[in-house]
């Protein structure tokens, strides 16, 4: 009888499941400040945007300089992605998928090429330099003027034209 | 059941009982090796017994004969570290990829990384932001998942109007699957300690290219993995060493590869990798986004395109199924364009999430044939035709292709990709 009730004990605590307490615990608290030093994550809402800003003009030399050999002029595409310059939009045979017809938010182009670009250098440019690229392909696409200033506050609350062309799979979005 | 009756077709096109194999060994003749030995203890011995063989080595290698056993890698002609590389599935058996063909996509190269500086960061909606060395994951109690990883990319080409004509791997080998063993992720959020609000993780590589990306943290409490190990060893440097975070089922790209940071979110960071890009365009001009789950597929491996038959007669169709919500069910095969189909029989143990091998025997008469599989996984969920799928979601969505795949067997034995 023992026995028996001891192996239902055994039973009920023996799922296949891992539980915390068999974990050792070793991860290492950790200050804000590390995490803000690692972390680099933008949301569109703005969290995690830089101070500096930019404009059109000056993300066009960015843009030459940085961008041009893949993307090509004014962003009509060569070895890399077409980023602006859409002929014809996306219910088009082929679609025009570019920043301007595509992309739903302008924080993730920032985001984009502070992490990953340009290829052969990522984490080259400095914020300023971003602002100002970023400036330029949301003119290039005509969602914003020559003259208008990007940084913190007004990067987040450029509408993308495709900001509703998305259609969420998952369960809890 | 005896033999005559398992010869008789159970299909079109000369399909036979799946059960054949394992009633009734098939008979071989040997062949009598001769040789022209002077030497009276010579004449048994084969070649290879004539002499010592090589030493030992410390990293074994494939045999110098299966050397075109390999990756195809297709790179950027502006960075060559951004590209793909393809599984071979050709020429492979069985369901686990060996590690050096693994299919790889990058986003900017392989990056090196020791893993005594390698750390893992937990933060945002968490009591305890917590930061995790290697040697520290390498302490926890581990489990191992047997799936497979597809991109969200893989098959792509068979959007295209008309039929490619390539080798199988080279279309849809970004697929593999291997045995991938490391910590619960799980464990590691009861550590952190999550908050209410918390819905969403952002996960993030330490590659050249940061590769972030987001997925409900449902998934990442229900079987994610924080792997160290591929098939038994440590993750290659391609496939993420030293930490990768495995979401079985899940389109490659949030199988996030050098794994360094999870931000605990209550919203996604709508990076460009689930933006830009791994959504798919319908026809409508909206795009599907966070579809996470790869859908079931099968693929008959042998015969296809790039293999020939020698002669008509007696061949075994091998294929591999798999499918993201769980296990394969069935799998059926038509040898006559899809008018009629035969169950496969399946290797076991057929696991959730995993390649599952089939196979058919088949009596090839010599004629023009279409050969086809389909898979049904254990929801009901069956692998649709090309026109069905195309249908739903138009040509244009790039992701997420996973219709049935059609081999023309030409009266000269040698395939061409079609769709049928």
């Amino acid at each position: 009888m023992f026995m028996r009730n001891g192996l239902l004990f055994l039973a009920l605590l023996t799922t296949p499941i891992l539980h915390a307490d068999e974990s050792p615990k070793l991860g290492k608290p950790v200050s804000q400040a590390l995490v803000k030093q690692w972390n680099s994550d933008i949301f569109p809402d703005g969290e995690g945007l830089p101070t500096g800003k930019g404009t059109a003009t000056y993300g066009k030399k960015v843009y030459q300089q940085y961008c041009l050999s893949c993307h090509g002029i004014k962003g009509t595409g060569d070895s890399a992605d077409e980023l602006a310059g859409a002929k014809h939009g996306l219910t088009d045979n082929p679609p025009d998928k570019t920043i301007g017809t595509y992309w739903p938010y302008a924080t993730t182009i920032f985001d984009f090429t502070r992490r990953s670009m340009p290829l052969n250098n990522p984490g080259s440019l400095n914020n300023s330099q971003l602002y100002a690229v970023t400036a330029y392909l949301l003119f290039l696409n005509g969602i914003i003027t020559e003259k208008e200033i990007m940084n913190a506050e007004t990067l987040p609350k450029v509408i993308m034209p495709n900001r509703n062309g998305f259609v969420s799979y998952t369960v809890n979005p | 059941m005896t033999s005559k009756n398992l010869l008789t077709p159970v299909a079109g096109g000369g399909l036979l009982d799946r059960r054949l194999f394992l009633k009734r060994g098939l008979t071989f003749s040997a062949a009598i090796l001769t040789t022209n030995a002077l030497a009276e203890n010579q004449h048994f011995r084969p070649e290879s017994s004539k002499k010592p063989g090589v030493p030992f080595s410390n990293y074994g290698l494939p045999s110098q004969y299966e050397r075109e056993t390999i990756r195809w890698t297709m790179g950027n002609s502006m960075a060559d570290g951004n590209g793909v590389s393809w599984t071979p599935l050709q020429d492979l058996e069985g369901t686990i990829t060996p590690n050096g063909l693994h299919f790889e996509r990058h986003h900017n190269g392989v990056p090196e990384i020791d893993p005594k500086r390698h750390q893992l960061l937990i933060h945002g909606l968490v009591n305890k932001n917590l930061l995790f060395k290697v040697e520290d994951l390498l302490r926890y109690p581990m489990t191992s998942c047997l799936c497979f990883i597809e991109c969200g990319g893989n098959s792509n080409a068979a959007w295209r109007s008309k039929p490619i004509q390539t080798k199988l791997g080279y279309f849809h080998g970004m697929a593999s699957c291997s045995e991938w063993t490391g910590v619960p992720l799980r464990l590691l959020l009861d550590e952190v300690k999550l908050k209410g609000r918390a819905k969403w993780l952002v996960a993030e590589g330490a590659d050249a290219s940061l590769m972030n990306v987001s997925l409900p943290l449902d998934k990442a409490v229900d079987d994610c993995i924080i792997a160290l190990y591929q098939n038994g060893e440590r993750i290659r440097p391609e496939n993420g060493y030293p930490l990768r975070l495995i979401a079985p089922g899940w389109e490659g790209v949030v199988n996030v590869k050098w794994l360094r940071r999870l931000h605990i979110t209550n919203r996604p960071v709508m990076a460009r990798n689930e933006t830009s890009k791994y959504t798919e365009l319908m026809p409508s001009g909206k795009a599907r986004q966070f579809t996470f789950v790869m859908e079931a597929k099968s693929l008959i491996t042998n015969p296809s395109f790039g293999h020939k038959l020698d002669k008509q007669g007696f061949y075994q169709i091998s294929g591999l199924a798999w499918s993201g919500r769980g296990k394969i069910k069935k799998v059926e095969v038509s040898a006559d364009g899809g008018k009629t189909w035969a169950e496969a029989d399946l290797q076991t143990p057929i696991l959730s999430k995993c390649f599952t091998r089939f196979r058919i025997p088949w009596q090839w008469n010599g004629e023009k044939v279409i050969l086809k599989s389909r898979a049904i996984d254990e929801t009901g969920y069956i692998q649709p035709e090309r026109d069905a799928l195309v249908k739903q979601r138009g040509t244009h969505g790039y992701f997420h292709y996973n219709a049935i795949v059609s081999w023309e067997i030409n009266n000269d034995g040698s395939i061409t990709h079609v769709y049928a």
